[in-house]
């Protein structure tokens, strides 16, 4: 079977805003169908401005993009109408009712009336009892899933969500967890960016990492975790040393502790890991053991070295 | 073209109307009966005549295009101003909707608001003079026009405004004087004959004068120019905004 098209492509992308900051550095990425894909970046990473050329916020300067086969400026309506967008302010109409907004949303995007629908995107993010409140009298977690429903109102094939769970408490934050797997499972594709890396292990099939304008990386999260996920071993010592022996120098320790353990890099996809010939040259070196711990390197870390790196 | 969108913008933008009637619609009939009690019984009761019509029944066509002119500015400006203000913007740009499409919302709605505005303050008037409409087509020709063009009007400021200052200025510093220079309250044929040409140069007076001939075939100038410069300023207008939305002017960065 042929692989499926992806639904968007974004190839040689680049942008420049009018002040000559260039936000966006030939961006080449592709979005299969179906997926839960995370873009993580640092702030003024571009995220966002990646986003906003896509659904159509802001212009690119250079480069296309196609979503659904769609180019996006020379067939906007059709690329548009395929798209949900839920950015990271809450902007909000304060007077209109939560009801009012969804629908408006619905008719904005060309769908017929649907109030069926309607009613299943309001309980389904629970704001079906506050349908015929302003939304000036919500919390900041229901003004934020108002604005999940006007992006779901119209039915698209696409999600993007941009940093969805900022400012919202744990419960909440599990909760919209739940309706982003839902909706993946109704055969909606979703692209999320965020800072809470956990988020992105958690949900994620593939992750890309863009920074300063650039992707730097995208991989599928497996994949990520096995390519980079090096694993540490901490060696607990008995007693204190000053500094690593000279005939350890091979296995490039790092000092913990105050002196009271070493910790040892390795790579448990390796032919070998160097841990049995490193425990012997301790004893050999005199240096007694009291305790072992081991621990896998976790998306965070990955993250945090991929952005450092210059 | 995306009908449904049409239709969401322009009874999103008429709610919004209803929720606001006070102001909508009140204080600008009441400002309306002001200017006749001050210059209708008042003032007006010490003028005679104006070619041929009493001072206050003189009055009336320039008092509603003073407040279709402003209101359809203020309504327009203040509509698309403040989706950009409060960031809800964001939505109308990201659907599948063309410029023309999100115009007609918008500006239909403002003009639909101004208009009713005209004719409810047209209605006042009746109550305080006689009122006879010679050409109801015309009147209402003109006062279509002059709503739809200067709602595109205020929607062009609304899309320039980045603060609320700007969204004022250019009603306050243009837009009013214009107005009350542009023969609201006089005959241009009053005015020493230098003061008549400058006159000549002011868009609004051809607003003015053609609306008042759909009532009293009286005329500062001819009808054919009054309809002429009303239909230049709308295409000035159109063409402005096909710009706005081409370049994505203060929009789309």
């Amino acid at each position: 079977m042929l692989a499926m098209p992806p639904i968007i492509s974004v190839s040689n992308l680049s942008k420049t805003y009018g002040s000559g900051f260039k936000a966006l550095n030939n961006i080449n990425l592709d979005i299969k169908r179906g997926e839960i894909f995370a873009l993580l970046g640092p702030n003024g990473a571009g995220k966002t401005t990646l986003i906003s050329i896509i659904c159509g916020i802001a212009n690119l300067s250079e480069g296309n993009v196609m979503v659904g086969g769609h180019d996006i400026n020379r067939d906007y309506r059709a690329a548009r109408s395929l798209i949900g967008l839920v950015p990271q302010e809450l902007h909000t109409d304060s007077f209109e009712t939560v009801w009012a907004t969804v629908s408006f949303s619905r008719g904005l995007f060309g769908k017929p009336k649907n109030p069926a629908h309607i009613e299943k995107v309001l309980k389904d993010l629970s704001l079906w009892d506050k349908k015929d409140s302003k939304i000036i009298t919500l919390s900041g977690g229901m003004k934020r899933r108002v604005m999940i429903a006007k992006a779901l109102s119209h039915e698209p094939q696409i999600l993007f969500l941009d940093e969805p769970t900022a400012g919202v408490d744990v419960e909440l934050r599990k909760g919209m967890w739940d309706v982003v797997r839902g909706l993946q499972a109704s055969g909606v594709t979703i692209i999320l960016t965020t800072h809470y890396i956990q988020e992105a292990e958690e949900m994620a099939d593939r992750i890309g990492v863009i920074n300063k304008g650039e992707i730097i990386l995208v991989e599928d999260k497996a994949g990520l975790m096995h390519k980079l996920g090096k694993k540490e071993l901490k060696v607990h010592l008995q007693g204190r040393i000053d500094a690593i022996p000279a005939s350890l120098a091979a296995y490039n320790l790092e000092l913990s502790d105050d002196g009271h353990a070493v910790i040892y890099d390795y790579d448990t996809k390796g032919d070998r890991t160097g841990i049995t010939s490193l425990l012997n040259d301790l004893r050999n070196a005199g240096i007694r053991i009291s305790d072992l711990d081991t621990r896998q390197s976790s998306l965070e870390d990955i993250f945090v070295s991929l952005v450092r790196a210059p | 073209m995306n009908y449904r969108a049409i239709r969401a913008i322009y009874l999103f933008e008429m709610a919004r109307t209803w929720r606001t009637l006070l102001q909508s619609i009140v204080s600008p009939v009441v400002s309306t009966s002001l200017y006749f009690v001050v210059f209708g019984a008042a003032i007006g009761s010490r003028i005679t005549e104006v070619e041929g019509v009493s001072y206050g029944t003189f009055i009336v066509p320039g008092l509603v295009m003073l407040s279709v002119l402003t209101q359809s500015i203020a309504n327009a400006s203040f509509g698309i101003y403040f989706p950009k203000f409060v960031g809800t913007i964001y939505e109308i740009l990201s659907a599948p909707v063309s410029y023309i499409e999100i115009v007609i919302g918008y500006v239909g709605a403002a003009a639909t608001k101004s208009i009713i505005l005209g004719l409810i303050i047209m209605a006042t008037a009746a109550l305080f003079v006689p009122l006879h409409i010679h050409h109801p087509w015309w009147m209402l020709t003109f006062l279509v026009l002059t709503a739809v063009t200067f709602s595109l009007f205020g929607f062009i400021i609304g899309i320039w405004a980045d603060g609320f200052e700007k969204l004022q200025m250019i009603p306050m510093l243009i837009v009013t004087p214009l107005t009350f220079l542009g023969g609201s309250f006089y005959s241009v044929n009053m005015l020493p004959s230098g003061w008549r040409t400058v006159t000549l140069l002011n868009p609004v007076v051809y607003l003015i004068s053609g609306f008042r001939w759909s009532f009293y075939e009286i005329a500062d100038v001819s009808v054919a120019l009054s309809l002429g410069m009303t239909l230049g300023f709308l295409a000035i207008c159109m063409a402005l905004v096909w710009w706005i939305f081409r370049t994505g002017y203060r929009l789309k960065n």
